[in-house]
C-alpha cells in the first residue's frame, strides 16, 4: 500500500481571501454568512468566468490554489464533493420553468445546474482527461471524494489527485431549508458551546487539496485513512473504536479530535457522544470560522492540515479546555443531522 | 481463476418492465415503453414521447408498503424498488452480516417534488418534509433505511455516467477489500425540470427515438432505477452462490471539451473503452457486444460512433436499448449494466428499435434484429454532460 500526502490546499470562504488561520482571530459568523471573494480574474480566464455561479468560480479558484501551491503536478483524477450541487443555476432554471409557465427557457442555466459541473470545469481548463468524479452525499459527500483519492493512491499507480469540496448559496432554497429547520432564521443568535437553538449558521466555500503519493518538503500532512457510512451498526462509539484499531491507534493516540459542531442546538448531541469517546483530548472546532455548509468539514481538513504542517494549534480553534500535548495525530468526525458520518485520520510528516 | 468482480444480485424497474423477467421479455419482443407522459402535466406533454412507467408514486410506495408519513420521493420508490430486487435476487436476508454499501446515482434526486411544491412550501407545512428530500444524497439514504443498511453509502452524480460510475466505483471497493459486498446501480424519475433542460437544448425527440440513424430527431427522456450486488471472492468462498456474471473492466475518462457536448473525435469515449480493455487485459476483438450509450441525438451518436470506430478495427454487434427505455439519464448505466448481463446469460443480441437508415459519416450499423451468438464479453457504454465518459466490461460466468 502507497501513502498519500496533502501537497496543496486551496480555499475560499466566508473568511477574507488573505486570512491566516493560525495567525488570525476569524471574523464574527453571522446566522447566514456570504464568501468573501478573490479577484477570479487572476486564476480563471474571463471568457469562462462570465457564466459562472459562485459555487463553480469557488471551486475553479480553490482547486487552482491547490494546484499552484504542489507545483501543478499533471493530475491522475479529478474527484469534487457537494451536498448541493449547483443550487444557484438549478433555482435560476426551476423559478424561470415556473414563472414561465415552460416557455422560452434558455439552456445555460440547465447546463450548469449539473451536479458534476464544477469538477467538469476543471477538466476544461486543465485539459484534463483523467478520472473524473463527482460526490453528492450530503454531509459527507466531501468524504466521499476523499475516499476516493485516498484508495487510488494507496490502490493504484496514480500519482497526483485533486480533491475538493464545494457548496453555495442560493436565495430561495436557502428560505427553503430556513423552512425545513436546518438553518437559522436570519437574526438568531450563533452559539457554539452551549447552542439553544436549532438550526446552522449557513455560510459557503470550495475548499480543494492535492494529494500525492510523494512527500514533498513543504507538504501538509499524510492521509492515513478515511471512512463513511449512514449509521452506526451499534453506537457512534463503537464505530470510533472500530475505526482507530483498524489504524493500530487507541484514543490517547489522538493529539485533537476535530469535530464539526455547527451551534444547532439540535445536533449538539451527536457531537457530544463523539466527545465523550475521548474525555482526556483537546477537542477543536471549525465552523465558526468556515460557517456551516454540507462541505464544511473540507475546511476542517484545511486547518487540521495547517496545523500539523506548523506545529501550532491557535487558540481559537480549541472548543474545550484541554491543550493538546504534541500535534502528531488528528482525527476529524462529522455527521449531519443524524446520518453522513465520516471519519478522516492525519498524521503529520 | 478471478475475472474481475462477481454479480450475484440483479434488480430493475423501467418502462418496459417491474422486473428482470419483464425487462429480458420485453428486449426479446420487441415491446418499447416509449409513450406519452400521463404521470403529470407538463406543456411539452405532446410534443415529446417519454419511457415512463405507468404506476403512480402512491402504487409505488404501496409496493414498498411505506406508510403515509412517508418522505419518498419517486427517484427514491423506484430506487428502493430496484434495490430490493437486487438482493432478493442475491438471497440476502440479513443486510449488514458483512461489510455491505450501497453507491447509488441519481441527477434528478428529489426535484420532481421540488417543482411541484417549490411555490407552496412556504404556507402549507404538510408539505416541508419534502425539502430536505430535494438533494441526491437523500434519495440514497432513503434506500439504505428501506434496506436496513448501516454502512457506507455514497452518491455518484457524474450526469447521464452516473450509474457507471457507482458500479466502477463498487468493483474498485471489493477489489481494495473496503467492503465484502456493495449494491451499486441509480434511479432517476422523470421530472419537469429535466424535460425542460433537454427541451431547451433541443435534444428532445416529438417521436420514437433513433439511435445511430442518420435522420434521428433526438432523445426521449425515460426513468428507470437497477442495481447490481457485487461481491467478494471471499465471501463466495464461504457462502457459494449463482454468480450472473463478473465485472472485468472499467474505465473513467473525460472528454475535456465542452460543458455539454461531446468532442467529435469521441476522445473521453474512446479513452473509457480503452481503459475497461486494459483493466480487463483484452483485446478489443474480445468483445462481442456493445451496448452503446446511443442517445439518438445528433451529437452523441456522431462522437460515439467515431470513438468505436477509433476502438475496434471492426466494430462488433451493437445496440442502443434506449429505443425501449428512453434515456434514463443517471440510472442509464446501471439498466444496461442489467441489460448487457442479460444478453451474456440468453446469448442474445437485442435489437434496436427504430433504426432505418445508416449514418452518412461513416459504415455504422447498429443491431437491428434479435440474434442469438454466444457472447463471452459485453462492453457498455455511458457518457455524460461535463465529459463524463464511462466504460463497463462484462464477461460471462
Amino acid at each position: 500500500m502507497k501513502n498519500c500526502y496533502i501537497n496543496g490546499i486551496g480555499t475560499i470562504g466566508i473568511q477574507h481571501p488573505d486570512y491566516k488561520l493560525l495567525e488570525q482571530e476569524p471574523q464574527a459568523l453571522f446566522a447566514r454568512n456570504q464568501a468573501q471573494h478573490p479577484v477570479y480574474k487572476e486564476l480563471i480566464p474571463a471568457a469562462s468566468l462570465r457564466r459562472m455561479a459562485t459555487g463553480v468560480k469557488m471551486g475553479c479558484y480553490a482547486a487552482q490554489l491547490a494546484l499552484q501551491e504542489a507545483q501543478q503536478p499533471a493530475l491522475d483524477a479529478i474527484i469534487c464533493g457537494t451536498g448541493q450541487g449547483c443550487l444557484q443555476d438549478s433555482e435560476k432554471f426551476l423559478t424561470a420553468m415556473i414563472a414561465q409557465d415552460e416557455e422560452y427557457l434558455t439552456p445555460t442555466s440547465f447546463i450548469q445546474s449539473t451536479h458534476n459541473t464544477v469538477a467538469a470545469q476543471i477538466a476544461l481548463q486543465l485539459q484534463c482527461h483523467a478520472y473524473n468524479f463527482t460526490y453528492v452525499q450530503g454531509g459527507s459527500s466531501f468524504e466521499s471524494a476523499l475516499f476516493d483519492g485516498l484508495n487510488q493512491l494507496n490502490y493504484s499507480n496514480a500519482q497526483h489527485i485533486l480533491v475538493g469540496g464545494v457548496d453555495e448559496h442560493a436565495p430561495q432554497f436557502d428560505d427553503l431549508y430556513t423552512l425545513a429547520g436546518n438553518y437559522k432564521a436570519e437574526d438568531e443568535a450563533v452559539d457554539f458551546k452551549n447552542p439553544t437553538q436549532g438550526g446552522v449558521a449557513q455560510g459557503e466555500g470550495a475548499n480543494f487539496f492535492l494529494l500525492s503519493q510523494e512527500q514533498q518538503a513543504n507538504s501538509y500532512a499524510q492521509l492515513l485513512d478515511v471512512w463513511l457510512f449512514n449509521q452506526p451498526q451499534r453506537s457512534i462509539a463503537t464505530e470510533i473504536m472500530q475505526f482507530l484499531s483498524l489504524n493500530n491507534l487507541q484514543s490517547k493516540d489522538i493529539d485533537v479530535l476535530m469535530l464539526g459542531y455547527n451551534a444547532d442546538a439540535s445536533q449538539q448531541a451527536y457531537f457530544d457522544a463523539m466527545a465523550a469517546c475521548f474525555p482526556e483530548t483537546a477537542i477543536a472546532y471549525y465552523q465558526h470560522i468556515s460557517g456551516s455548509y454540507d462541505t464544511a468539514s473540507a475546511y476542517g481538513l484545511a486547518a487540521a492540515a495547517q496545523v500539523l504542517k506548523a506545529q501550532q494549534f491557535p487558540a481559537h480553534l480549541s472548543y474545550n479546555s484541554i491543550k493538546p500535548n504534541r500535534l502528531k495525530t488528528i482525527l476529524l468526525i462529522n455527521q449531519s443531522r443524524g446520518t453522513d458520518y465520516s471519519f478522516v485520520l492525519l498524521t503529520a510528516c | 481463476m478471478p475475472r474481475g468482480v462477481a454479480i450475484t444480485g440483479m434488480g430493475i424497474v423501467s418502462s418496459i418492465g417491474l422486473s428482470m423477467e419483464e425487462n429480458f421479455q420485453s428486449l426479446i419482443e420487441r415491446k418499447t415503453g416509449i409513450s406519452r407522459l400521463t404521470n403529470f402535466s407538463s406543456k411539452h406533454a405532446d410534443h415529446i414521447k417519454v419511457g415512463e412507467i405507468k404506476h403512480t408514486d402512491q402504487e409505488l410506495a404501496q409496493l414498498l408498503g411505506l406508510g403515509s408519513a412517508h418522505s419518498f420521493t419517486r427517484t427514491s420508490l423506484l430506487g428502493a424498488l430496484a434495490a430490493k430486487q437486487a438482493l432478493n435476487d442475491a438471497g440476502i436476508t440479513d443486510i449488514n452480516a458483512e461489510r455491505t454499501g450501497l453507491l447509488s446515482a441519481t441527477s434528478v434526486a428529489g426535484m420532481d417534488y421540488t417543482e411541484k411544491y417549490f411555490q407552496h412550501f412556504a404556507t402549507d407545512p404538510e408539505l416541508r418534509k419534502y425539502i430536505n428530500s430535494h438533494p441526491a444524497g437523500d434519495s440514497s439514504n432513503k434506500i439504505a433505511s428501506y434496506l436496513g443498511l448501516k454502512g457506507l453509502v455514497s452518491t455518484i452524480s457524474t450526469a447521464c455516467s452516473s450509474a457507471a460510475n457507482a458500479i466502477m466505483l463498487g468493483a474498485r471497493l471489493i477489489e481494495q477489500g473496503k467492503l465484502d459486498r456493495v449494491l451499486v446501480g441509480g434511479s432517476d424519475a422523470l421530472s419537469k425540470f429535466t424535460i425542460n433542460g433537454f427541451h431547451s437544448l433541443m435534444i428532445l425527440s416529438d417521436s420514437d427515438c433513433q439511435p445511430f440513424d442518420q435522420h434521428r430527431k433526438g432523445l426521449n427522456l425515460g426513468e428507470a432505477a437497477a442495481y447490481l450486488l457485487l461481491e467478494s471472492d471471499a465471501l463466495l468462498a464461504k457462502h457459494p452462490k449463482k454468480v450472473h456474471a463478473y465485472l472485468s473492466g472499467y474505465g473513467n475518462a473525460n472528454d475535456a471539451y465542452h460543458q455539454t457536448a461531446s468532442s467529435e473525435t469521441g476522445e473521453g469515449a474512446f479513452l473509457a473503452m480503452q481503459k475497461a480493455l486494459e483493466k480487463a487485459d483484452l483485446a478489443p476483438i474480445a468483445i462481442d457486444y456493445i451496448n452503446a450509450h446511443g442517445t439518438a441525438t445528433g451529437n452523441n451518436d456522431l462522437s460515439e460512433g467515431h470513438a468505436l470506430l477509433r476502438c475496434f478495427q471492426q466494430v462488433p454487434a451493437f445496440s442502443s436499448t434506449k429505443s425501449y427505455t428512453g434515456h434514463t439519464l443517471a440510472a442509464a448505466g446501471a439498466i444496461e449494466a442489467v441489460y448487457s448481463i442479460l444478453a451474456l446469460q440468453s446469448s442474445c443480441l437485442f435489437p434496436t428499435l427504430n433504426f432505418q437508415h445508416k449514418m452518412e459519416e461513416f459504415d455504422l450499423q447498429p443491431q437491428t434484429e434479435l440474434q442469438s451468438k454466444t457472447i463471452n464479453h459485453v462492453l457498455s457504454n455511458s457518457f455524460g454532460f461535463g465529459g463524463n465518459c464511462s466504460s463497463l466490461l462484462f464477461s460471462k460466468a
